[in-house]
């Protein structure tokens, strides 16, 4: 079961103001760098992308590689436009596939 | 040095000669381009496309010490506009001696108002970060840090 959480800021958003957008998704990010106790190797199982669209357009990606932290958390800017959904998709190892998206508020 | 027939003047200027030499050495680390090994240095040339990176711009913050590097948090920013015209396109963050350097390509674009992204990524053992970011125009700017890591990720449990 995945869970994901997208944060939008909660204060008033004037259109051309610039937001921060934070998502973070529960994931093990295993590197296939670790043994188990039996001295098997730990294959590989990394979100490789994650992707944000906003108003029809892709304004955000990220190549992850087994650096980034397992539940992967991201956060980054978007120019505020007017309301509607901020859309994130998550893709990696073994056909891993998440979507979910935010309201995004914007007043004025 | 006013009372050069001090019996400690000897001391004392051996004692200038060490600082002044531990300085030099703190200013080389500093400047030194790469400070990369060759996994790192491979992994950056590979985003430049050989380009040289040239020093600025990019503020890489990300705690000197950490305990524990399974989830050490990092904040890249670039000091630059995001207007279409000019922009920061791309950022990337690699590490020295992680099992494989590649941590992360964050794709920007205008409509991200601002070359600001954060993580939280892992580190194997103490070692050197670099973050890199190319603008619209194509040309490379890059920071590193060094963190010293108490407790190893990657490999551990």
């Amino acid at each position: 079961m995945t869970t994901a959480m997208i944060l939008v800021p909660r204060t008033p958003i004037r259109s051309g103001d610039v937001v921060m957008l934070k998502a973070m998704i529960s994931h093990p990010m295993e590197t296939g760098y670790r043994r188990s106790e039996k001295g098997e190797e730990i294959p590989r199982n990394i979100i490789r992308r994650m992707i944000c669209r906003y108003d029809g357009v892709e304004v955000f990606s990220v190549d992850m590689h087994q650096a980034i932290a397992a539940n992967p958390f991201m956060s980054f800017g978007v120019v505020a436009t007017k309301s509607g959904p901020v859309e994130f998709e998550w893709v990696g190892d073994n056909g891993f596939r998440h979507r979910q998206s935010a309201q995004l508020n914007v007043t004025g | 040095m006013s009372r050069p027939f001090s019996p400690r003047s000897g001391i004392e200027l051996d004692r200038r000669a060490l600082i002044g030499a531990g300085a030099a050495f703190v200013t080389a680390l500093a400047i030194s381009p790469a400070r990369a090994s060759p996994e790192m240095a491979a992994a950056i040339r590979k985003f430049t496309g050989g380009v040289e990176p040239k020093t600025g711009k990019v503020t890489l913050d990300i705690a000197p010490l950490v305990e524990n590097g399974n989830a050490v948090g990092v904040e890249v920013k670039v000091d630059h506009p995001m207007k279409p015209e000019s922009f920061v396109s791309e950022i990337a963050l690699f590490t020295e001696k992680n099992p494989s350097p590649d941590v992360a390509v964050f794709h920007l674009t205008p409509h991200s108002g601002r070359a600001h992204v954060v993580t939280r990524m892992r580190l194997a053992t103490t070692q050197h970060v670099a973050a890199l970011a190319r603008l619209s125009d194509g040309s490379l700017w890059q920071e590193t840090r060094e963190v010293i890591v108490t407790i190893a990720a990657c490999t551990e449990d």
